[in-house]
């Protein structure tokens, strides 16, 4: 088993342990916390094609990593900033309860 | 792969996939999130070792600085009620790990590129900033964008109703 697949066996762990997160928390922060796991997952999968891919110095993963991170962390902004809108409405984060809109 | 190279490796994997564990299955919200920061500590750990120190200094930067902080106040500002449901959905521990099944079984059905990587390809901030100031730089606006834009967005959302 060589290095890349070493990196892309731990990445898949770590999304499916985000994967997991989603799925079973019922805190929406807890769900946000998954996202960023699943999405680090991806990142750690961009950074290892990159160095041990074809034509590592042209920098795409890497270039590409930097511009999710960055996309990722206005993702996480915005959705704590929803988190906080809805917990001053409903007095509640568990996202089963947010169910108003159920027939 | 000999062991030299090995042990590093198996630390900083067992040290993010414990945090990652531990994030999602603590029931103390505080715990939990700082169990958070120790998986991307390892995770920007991982970058270090796969060369791209720069990425490595921007996951501890924007993830451990700024993301977490912003989570752990989230926390502080969203206390849970008491009555708060407790039990978790087995069914989607089974779905996490029907995935991970399914990701490991194609890993190991793929012939991946022989990997010879050199040391002088590391990532430098020179390269990097060359690289968004000339092949980059219509990416790099519109990542600029849409950070102004999630960040108005959020100071909007969190803002208090004046009546």
């Amino acid at each position: 088993m060589d290095k890349l697949s070493a990196v892309i066996a731990v990445s898949s762990v770590l999304f499916s342990i985000g994967l997991m997160a989603v799925i079973t928390r019922r805190d929406a922060i807890f769900i946000l916390i998954g996202i960023e796991m699943m999405l680090a997952a991806g990142n750690l999968n961009l950074v290892a094609f990159w160095w041990y891919g074809a034509h590592p110095e042209l920098l795409t993963g890497a270039m590409m990593a930097i511009f999710t991170m960055a996309i990722a962390a206005g993702e996480t902004a915005v959705g704590l900033a929803l988190v906080l809108a809805v917990y001053r409405h409903r007095r509640t984060t568990q996202v089963d309860e947010l169910n108003s809109l159920k027939g | 792969m000999n062991l030299f190279h090995l042990l590093p490796f198996v630390v900083i994997a067992v040290i993010t996939l414990a945090g990652a564990v531990a994030a999602a299955t603590l029931s103390n919200l505080v715990h939990a999130a700082l169990s958070l920061v120790l998986s991307f500590l390892g995770v920007a750990a991982f970058y270090f070792l796969l060369g791209a120190e720069f990425i490595g200094l921007v996951q501890v930067i924007v993830y451990v600085g700024a993301v977490a902080v912003l989570i752990v106040f989230t926390i502080l500002l969203t206390r849970p009620l008491p009555g708060a449901r407790k039990g978790r959905n087995w069914a989607g521990v089974f779905v996490a790990m029907a995935v991970l099944a399914g990701l490991l079984w194609a890993l190991h059905g793929t012939t991946l590129p022989a990997s010879h990587p050199l040391a002088s390809n590391a990532l430098t901030v020179l390269a990097v900033g060359q690289k968004l100031m000339t092949a980059y730089v219509w990416p790099l606006q519109a990542v600029g964008i849409v950070l102004t834009a999630a960040l108005i967005g959020a100071v909007v959302l969190a803002m208090e109703e004046k009546r």
